[in-house]
């Protein structure tokens, strides 16, 4: 340091020109960090879709994009909604507490209708899309294995309701995206509508 | 025509005498240790991987395609109708995984050494900057091809951050740039991947060898040799690093190139560790492939963060030690209270805690290429839980307490005494 004495007021004026300066350098990189959020054209590509189930075979699972992502429509059969009321007791969330479903769809069977279960093919662990594992999957499964979904990368299991098993590494249930029935054979998903 | 070529560097030497102060400098006249040993070869192999990548991938980019329509298509333009396309995407892909190769040899060469300790905390603390650089430059890297590899890994490793409390959905979607990893991510990762990072990778290494120059290297034996100097001023035990050292690591070069020839000629999938067979099938959002895993060198972590299971409601926890896991490294030098730098002199109970942590971190990295499923179950007193979880679970106990543990077992640990000069 030099043994000069210092002169406070340039020392301070540089201190305020210096701090003005950087306050305006932070600013300055706001407008790239701003371009960083979805575009208009990203977020004008999130409309409702339409689905046709009307040539859902029973068990059957149709995927539709929606958002990028991909939404399952399974036509439940009546041994699968037997199943869905047997594993209560392994679930996280029977009740589905955890609000990941429209209120209309906040029962027994995290639908609408008990025979068409419409979920958001998305892992609430880390994202990824679980695959259909049919009663019949014992072997892979376990003995006691009901019918659901498997994540393959972190080997998360869900019920046919989506309900997440005890143990799993995904936190939460799966969602249930906003929907409603256009029709008897036609779900319009990413938009509910009142009365429906 | 000598004294021509003499009479040019004059004229060049009086105009810019740096360049040769410089050479000498960090070369001619960098004391170093005489007694380097095998260990010492990857700190220079890095540079030389780093090089191979930056010239391999400014050609790459000259036939790919950021785009999301098109980027898997150009890759596969590139491999086949691109004349030696093929050579240098295989050149840039093997590179990646000898870069981490080298990489975590050099870094186990510290933990050998101590050469993190005092004086060198510095040099330490630039070394693992470039190392979470360098993973953050893979990541980005190998989302590019657009396969379902790179769509499904990207998709996992961003939703990490929409796990963290309050902003992290928020945080995920800035980052991706769209409600999912999409064209927008795409392009801002190659932008990024190619650029950016690259430029904070280049000043980091500038300041790890410029930090090293000022204090100087470690050593095998872990003695400071600027504490015995002759009476030239230079220390007795160091020699030049040019010629000598420049000698020694061309031989690394030349052994490391002919082994990365092997691997870029004969095997550049490497049995799918270096190049994913899921990652030859094109992106598809609507379905996740029924096995996926990172590339090797992120595995550790990978079976981290699928071992602690989820709290509160949320994967937080298993995000953050993932997160601790790494960041944990920085704190090596205040973590060791040992007084002696080198595991020659070190007692029984460290040399037992490097040898459990080796075989924890490589038994972590094996779990990770691999389901949870690949042990089957356990038996009804554990729940029928996957065995391999339970083994991941134990395995991450053991690599915290390699680190937590350390001030503890470091300062009641048997030390040897430290000779005063380098034995060899």
């Amino acid at each position: 340091m030099s043994e000069k004495k210092i002169d406070n007021t340039r020392r301070n004026l540089i201190v305020a020109t210096s701090a003005v300066a950087g306050a305006a350098g932070a600013g300055a990189a706001i407008p790239f960090a701003w371009s960083w959020w979805p575009s208009e054209r990203a977020k004008a590509a999130g409309a409702p879709v339409e689905a046709d189930i009307s040539n859902l075979a029973p068990g059957e699972l149709a995927v539709v994009e929606w958002r990028g992502k991909p939404v399952w429509i399974m036509r439940r059969t009546k041994e699968m909604l037997e199943a869905i009321k047997k594993v209560e007791d392994k679930v996280t969330d029977p009740k589905s507490e955890v609000p990941l479903q429209p209120e209309y769809a906040k029962n027994e069977y995290r639908s609408i209708k008990p025979e068409y279960l419409v979920l958001v093919g998305i892992c609430t662990h880390l994202g990824c899309s679980p695959q259909p594992k049919s009663s019949e999957a014992k072997g892979e499964m376990g003995a006691d294995w009901a019918g659901g979904f498997l994540c393959p990368c972190h080997g998360s299991k869900f019920d046919l309701a989506g309900r997440v098993y005890k143990g799993a590494p995904a936190p939460v249930n799966l969602e249930v995206p906003p929907h409603t029935y256009l029709s008897d054979g036609t779900i319009l998903i990413g938009e509910d509508k009142k009365g429906a | 025509m000598a004294s021509r070529l003499m009479a040019l560097w004059d004229w060049f030497d009086s105009r810019m005498p740096s360049v040769a102060e410089e050479f000498r400098k960090h070369l001619a006249e960098y004391y170093a240790p005489k007694n380097f040993n095998f260990w010492y070869f990857f700190g220079a192999l890095s540079i030389l991987v780093l090089a191979i990548q930056i010239v391999s991938g400014i050609f790459l980019t000259m036939n790919y395609k950021p785009d999301a329509a098109l980027a898997f298509g150009s890759v596969e333009y590139i491999m086949r109708d691109v004349p030696g396309g093929w050579v240098i995407r295989y050149i840039h892909s093997t590179g990646a995984s000898a870069f981490f190769l080298v990489v975590y040899l050099h870094m186990f060469r510290g933990l050998l050494y101590g050469s993190y300790k005092q004086p060198r905390e510095l040099i330490w603390i630039f070394g693992v900057l470039i190392y979470l650089t360098l993973m953050a430059e893979a990541f980005m890297g190998y989302l590019l091809p657009w396969g379902q590899m790179s769509y499904w890994g990207a998709q996992v490793i961003v939703n990490l951050f929409s796990s963290i409390p309050f902003i992290g959905p928020d945080l995920a979607l800035w980052i991706r740039g769209d409600y999912v990893v999409s064209d927008a991510t795409l392009n801002r990762f190659f932008a990024l991947h190619v650029i950016a990072i690259p430029l904070v990778l280049l000043g980091l290494v500038a300041a790890h060898i410029l930090a090293l120059h000022d204090v100087g290297s470690n050593n095998p034996d872990g003695i400071e040799i600027k504490k015995t100097k002759g009476p030239d001023g230079h220390p007795l035990d160091g020699i030049p690093f040019h010629p000598y050292y420049t000698v020694k690591d061309i031989v690394g070069a030349v052994v490391f190139l002919a082994l990365f020839s092997v691997v870029v000629f004969f095997v550049p999938e490497m049995g799918g560790y270096f190049l994913e067979y899921n990652n030859y099938v094109p992106a598809d959002p609507l379905k996740t492939p029924a096995h996926i895993a990172p590339l090797w060198y992120f595995t550790p972590y990978y079976s981290i963060l699928r071992a602690v299971p989820p709290l509160f409601n949320s994967v937080f926890p298993g995000v953050a030690m993932m997160g601790l896991s790494t960041l944990i490294l920085f704190f090596l030098p205040w973590l060791d209270r040992s007084p002696v730098k080198s595991i020659r002199y070190r007692g029984g109970l460290y040399k037992s805690a490097v040898a459990i942590f080796v075989i924890t971190f490589l038994v972590l990295g094996y779990l990770g290429t691999e389901p949870v499923t690949v042990w089957g179950q356990a038996g009804a007193w554990l729940g029928y839980a996957d065995r391999a979880t339970i083994a991941a679970r134990i395995c991450t106990l053991l690599y915290f307490a390699f680190f937590f543990l350390m001030p503890w077992y470091t300062a009641i640990d048997k030390t040897k005494p430290v000779p005063e000069r380098v034995t060899m």
